[in-house]
Formats: structure tokens, C-alpha cells, sequence
């Protein structure tokens, strides 16, 4: 507020009791205060302050230097970045993955759900649930252990199924080939997330008013006619909701399962972003150039999720924020 | 009675489709029990039998030979005494960091909410990236030390939000009351709110403890090189890098050098079921809560 030109006595009086009522509120909520800001200050150390870091992309990065006594480079190691043709490799890498695993993230939990809400058998739905969810809660390296065990060319349980089946003479060394890696990726990821993907959308169509189906029903609308015209369109909030988020994470896909599965057989389908970076930054000790990487993939994750926000509310009503 | 005469009722394509459903479902759940199933029974093998093949979900020759094998190894006594307390101490203090942010958040007449609420959500779409975080923790000396697993995870505004919408079903009389017999706001959320959380609260702290026996990446990165801090997972990581390929840089010696009685195999297959068993044992017990949780996350986006 700009300052007032005259002294106006009672606007005075007015702001000073603004102030004074802020302050006695504050007061009042001084346990509330005292409940939240050491946890807003913590938050800032480790998730706002590395955001600083990012300043180093545009330095040459010295430890032994503070942040201001470094060598400026401007946006050279950005324009390192654009021509390394490792970049290129990198950028398909993730995309493809996160592509393929976001195809089968809204596909095959939604399947799934659709199928599990027809059982009305309690027992079962309940036991098959139990069961769906289990790899959700086993780590990457124990998937990856159990992943490469059976993906072996040694007594593995896919090579023995394809050659029983006849599918294959002999077994394929399946994590050796590059033109594996990626549908090895997705299938494992399918494996461990589709009951835990599916929770969400069962719950969707838990809510679902049970007078609809009736209606349906009375017209004499087939279970799969009701399943597309009744179940799907419900859960249509909830999708759209999860596919904004999803969008925005298409850059960050992690790189666990691309790190433990992968190999330097396979090293041109397995690098991502994250295993790029940290091959320059940890490996090579170019710190510099790898937040540079990292800062492209935090300011791209920032621009999807803000045009997929967008894009929904434009074409429909839902959005995140 | 009525639901016989119903039976009797469902047409034949209705019950075809019913048949499909459930072979679907079976096929699926065959699908993600099998691959477990065929580990623990290759774990629990005579190893040179297992090299044989044709193990499927019992074993031919019963052994605990490739468990007592592992259990020789005392790097892996210490990465369970590790990851138990990395999971104790970092869940509790995520439980008590979470619900006392979310109880602030979930008080309309707190001044700073709308603040702290925002200033939470941010950290959920901006980060800065791998390299500047390393760069953070080795300039806090957090290099080598065991706080690394427990204190940059503190605030997490994922599981502010779930708890906090749970805390605004709470009817406000319940306070009130509270607040004119003279409680502060500290006693009325730790007292009353904090009670009645309880759903909530555990199914963060599930996600807290999964996550935190889950992790290996952070002891490789920032404490490889110490021994004495090496978690499980990291310890079954190295075991599978170690045959598998050679990706990483590995220091220390490692289980398949110790235990060079049985084949690498069994002994992969052995420690891959001893790191899962815990949460495996957990999880089914506390399915009700986080199928609730997770349903209260969605609603707040």
C-alpha cells in the first residue's frame, strides 16, 4: 500500500487495529505457529534450498569456491547439453518408457477394476485384491531379483513356458537384448502397480449410485453395456484427475527399475535422465553438466503438468488446481 | 429364498460372462503369486538340485542350507538392524511431522494455513533433481551417517494431505468443548485429534515404513562406502549386481564371495525372501486402512 498523503487520523486508527488484530490472532494461534513452522523451515532446507543448487548449472561448479566466487559460464553447459547426441539416446529412452507405462497405467488397472467390481462373491474378490496388491509393497531390487530369475536362461519360468508352449527352441537371453528392455520395464511395472492402481478406481466404483444399474437393467442393458455406459463414465472424474498428475510425471519416471534391470548390454534402451545425471555428476564429477540435465527434466515436468492442467480444464471440468 | 429364484433367472450369456470374469481374475492372480511362490521354493532348495531345474512352487530337496548361509554373513545382520531402525525412527518422525502440520492445516482459524498449505504443495510439483540434493547433503556433512535415512524425508506434503482430510471430517464441537475447558491447541491435537486419527495415521505410517525399508538408492549414493550403515535392500542389490552386470561401482566385498558354499542362485533367491517377509507379513493385516487412505488422497489433489 502506498503511504497515505495526508495524515488521515482515522485511517490510521483503522490499520493499527488491522495490525493489532493480526497480532492478537497471531497470539492466539502461537502453539498452532510454533506446531508448523519448524516443519516449514525443515521443508525448506531440503526441498526449497536445493532449488538454489540450480545456480551451478550456469557456473563451473568448484566445492572449494562459494556460490558467488564461481566462474560464470552462462548457458554453456545447457548448450553442451543440447548437442551430446547421448542426450538424444536418453531423451527417447524416457519417453518411450514413460509413454508405454503410462499406456498400461490407464488401461489394464482400469480392466482390471471393471472386472473385480462384477464379483459379487465377497470371498474372492477380497483374496484376489489381497493377492493383486502384494507387489506394490516389495522394493524395485526385490522385483528386479525375482524379475531376472524369471526371465533366466537358466530353468527360468518364462523360457521354460515359451519353449513348453512351443513359442521357442531354445531360451532367450531376455535382459541381454536391448529390444527387450523397455517391454521388460512396463510388463514388471504392470506386475507390481496394477492392483494397487486399481484400488483407486475401485473405490471410484464403489460410489456409484446402485439405483443407475437398476434402471439399466429394467431397460435391459447387457452387464457389458452397463460396464461402458454406466461403470466407466463414472469413474471418468477420477481418471482424468490421476492422468494430469501422470502427465506432469511423464519426464520423472525414476530410474530404479532402469538402474537394477538394466545392464551394459542393454545400456542404449536402459539410460534415463536421472542415470544420465548421475553418471555426469557422481561418476564423472562434471557437477555442473548434470544439474543442468536435472534442471531441464524439473523445468519440463513443470511445463507438462501446467499445459495437461490446462488442456483438461479446457475440455472438461476437472483439473488439479 | 429370493436370491435362488434370482439365480435361476440370470440368463446364460450372463452367466458366460461371469465364467470369463472369473478365469480372468484367477489367470491374474496365478499371474502375480507365481514368480513369489517359485523364489521361496528355489530358496528353500538343496542348491546343487535347484541347477537341475524344473522347480515350480515346491521344493525337491528341502534345505535351510541357502538361509543359513546368508545368515553367516554378518553384513547382513547389520543392514537388518539398520533398516529396522531407519524404519522405526523415520516413520515415527513422519507420523508426528505429517499430523501436526495437518492438524494446523485443518484449523480454519489458523492465520498462516493458507501459506503453509500452498508452500507444501509446491514442494509436490517442483523438485530440484538428483545431483543438487547430493550436493546439499554433502555440504550439510550428512556424507556417511545414518541421519541421512531419517531426517531429509521429515515434511512430506503428500502425507500432510491425506491426514489433514481426515482430520476435516472431524465434527469442530469436539475442540470447542475442549478449548473452554481451558486445553491449548497442542494438548486439544495431541489429546483428542490425534486419537481419533488413527485410521489415518496408519495407513501413512505403512506407507512411511514401506518406503523406508524399501530404500536402497540412498545408501548407495551417500553411504556406499560405510559398511556399518548398509541397509538390506542395498545388501540384496549388490548380491544381484554382482552376477547380473557389472553397472556400479561395488566396494566392499560382497555375500556370494562369503558364501561360496551354495550356488549364487539359491543364495539370491534366499535373501531376495528374507528383505520381502517382513512387509509381507504386515500388509494384509492393514489393507483396510490403506485402501481408506488412499481414497482420501485422491479426493484433495
Amino acid at each position: 500500500m502506498k503511504a497515505i498523503p495526508e495524515s488521515n487520523a482515522s485511517m490510521v486508527v483503522r490499520s493499527e487495529s488491522k495490525l493489532g488484530r493480526f497480532v492478537r490472532r497471531a497470539v492466539q494461534n502461537r502453539y498452532l505457529y510454533l506446531m508448523s513452522l519448524p516443519f516449514v523451515a525443515w521443508a525448506f532446507i531440503f526441498t526449497y534450498y536445493p532449488l538454489w543448487g540450480w545456480l551451478m548449472a550456469f557456473q563451473k561448479y568448484n566445492p572449494r569456491v562459494s556460490v558467488w566466487d564461481r566462474q560464470w559460464v552462462g548457458f554453456k553447459n545447457f548448450q553442451l547439453l543440447f548437442q551430446d547426441e547421448t542426450f538424444y539416446l536418453v531423451m527417447r529412452n524416457t519417453l518411450a518408457m514413460s509413454f508405454m507405462s503410462l499406456i498400461a497405467a490407464f488401461t489394464i488397472p482400469i480392466v482390471f477394476a471393471l472386472l473385480l467390481n462384477e464379483v459379487k462373491h465377497m470371498v474372492f474378490k477380497k483374496t484376489v485384491q489381497t493377492i493383486s496388491y502384494l507387489p506394490h509393497f516389495v522394493s524395485w531390487a526385490v522385483v528386479a531379483g525375482i524379475v531376472s530369475k524369471m526371465l533366466s536362461t537358466d530353468n527360468g519360468a518364462i523360457n521354460d513356458l515359451l519353449m513348453w508352449v512351443g513359442i521357442l527352441d531354445e531360451p532367450v537371453q531376455w535382459l541381454a537384448k536391448g529390444q527387450y528392455f523397455w517391454g521388460i520395464v512396463t510388463l514388471s511395472d504392470i506386475w507390481k502397480e496394477t492392483g494397487w492402481n486399481a484400488i483407486i478406481f475401485l473405490a471410484a466404483m464403489a460410489g456409484i449410485a446402485p439405483e443407475l444399474y437398476e434402471a439399466a437393467k429394467v431397460d435391459g442393458a447387457s452387464r457389458l453395456r452397463q460396464m461402458w455406459h454406466i461403470t466407466l463414465p463414472s469413474i471418468r472424474p477420477t481418471i482424468i484427475i490421476l492422468m494430469i498428475l501422470s502427465i506432469g510425471n511423464l519426464i520423472n519416471i525414476g530410474f530404479e527399475k532402469q538402474f537394477l534391470l538394466g545392464n551394459n548390454l542393454v545400456v542404449d534402451h536402459s539410460k534415463v535422465l536421472d542415470l544420465y545425471a548421475l553418471e555426469y555428476g557422481i561418476k564423472l564429477n562434471r557437477i555442473s553438466f548434470a544439474t543442468a540435465i536435472n534442471m531441464f527434466n524439473s523445468v519440463v515436468a513443470i511445463i507438462l503438468l501446467f499445459t495437461a492442467n490446462g488442456l483438461f480444464k479446457r475440455f472438461s471440468k476437472e483439473s488439479v488446481f | 429364498m429370493s436370491v435362488r429364484s434370482v439365480r435361476r433367472g440370470v440368463p446364460f450369456s450372463q452367466r458366460v460372462v461371469d465364467v470369463i470374469i472369473y478365469t480372468v481374475l484367477v489367470v491374474a492372480a496365478i499371474f502375480t503369486l507365481y514368480p513369489f511362490l517359485n523364489v521361496l521354493a528355489i530358496s528353500l532348495n538343496e542348491s546343487t538340485d535347484s541347477v537341475r531345474g524344473g522347480i515350480t512352487i515346491f521344493p525337491r530337496k528341502f534345505t535351510l542350507e541357502n538361509y543359513e548361509a546368508i545368515f553367516r554373513y554378518d553384513t547382513l545382520f547389520t543392514g537388518f538392524k539398520n533398516s529396522v531402525f531407519r524404519t522405526l525412527i523415520g516413520s515415527l518422525l513422519g507420523l508426528i511431522s505429517a499430523s501436526m502440520i495437518a492438524y494446523t492445516l485443518a484449523r480454519r482459524d489458523f492465520q498462516g494455513r493458507k501459506f503453509v498449505s500452498t508452500y507444501l504443495a509446491v514442494t509436490m510439483y517442483v523438485t530440484a533433481g538428483l545431483i543438487p540434493f547430493y550436493i546439499l547433503i554433502k555440504d550439510l556433512h550428512m556424507m556417511n551417517t545414518f541421519a541421512v535415512y531419517v531426517l531429509p524425508g521429515i515434511v512430506s506434503a503428500f502425507n500432510v494431505f491425506v491426514i489433514r482430510s481426515f482430520m476435516d471430517g472431524i465434527p469442530n464441537e469436539i475442540q470447542e468443548s475442549a478449548k473452554i475447558d481451558g486445553a491449548n491447541d497442542f494438548t486439544i491435537y495431541w489429546r483428542i485429534i490425534l486419537p481419533m486419527t488413527k485410521p489415518a495415521l496408519a495407513t501413512i505410517g505403512l506407507f512411511l515404513a514401506v518406503g523406508q525399508w524399501n530404500s536402497w538408492f540412498d545408501t548407495y549414493l551417500y553411504n556406499g562406502s560405510s559398511e556399518h550403515l548398509t541397509t538390506l535392500q542395498y545388501e540384496l542389490v549388490k548380491v544381484l549386481q554382482s552376477t547380473t552386470n557389472n553397472s556400479g561401482d561395488y566396494r566392499s566385498p560382497n555375500i556370494n564371495q562369503v558364501a561360496s558354499t551354495v550356488s549364487p542362485d539359491s543364495v539370491k533367491m534366499a535373501i531376495t525372501i528374507f528383505v520381502s517377509v517382513p512387509i509381507l507379513l504386515v500388509y494384509p493385516f492393514l489393507q483396510r486402512y490403506f485402501v481408506k487412505g488412499l481414497t482420501l488422497g485422491s479426493v484433495k489433489g
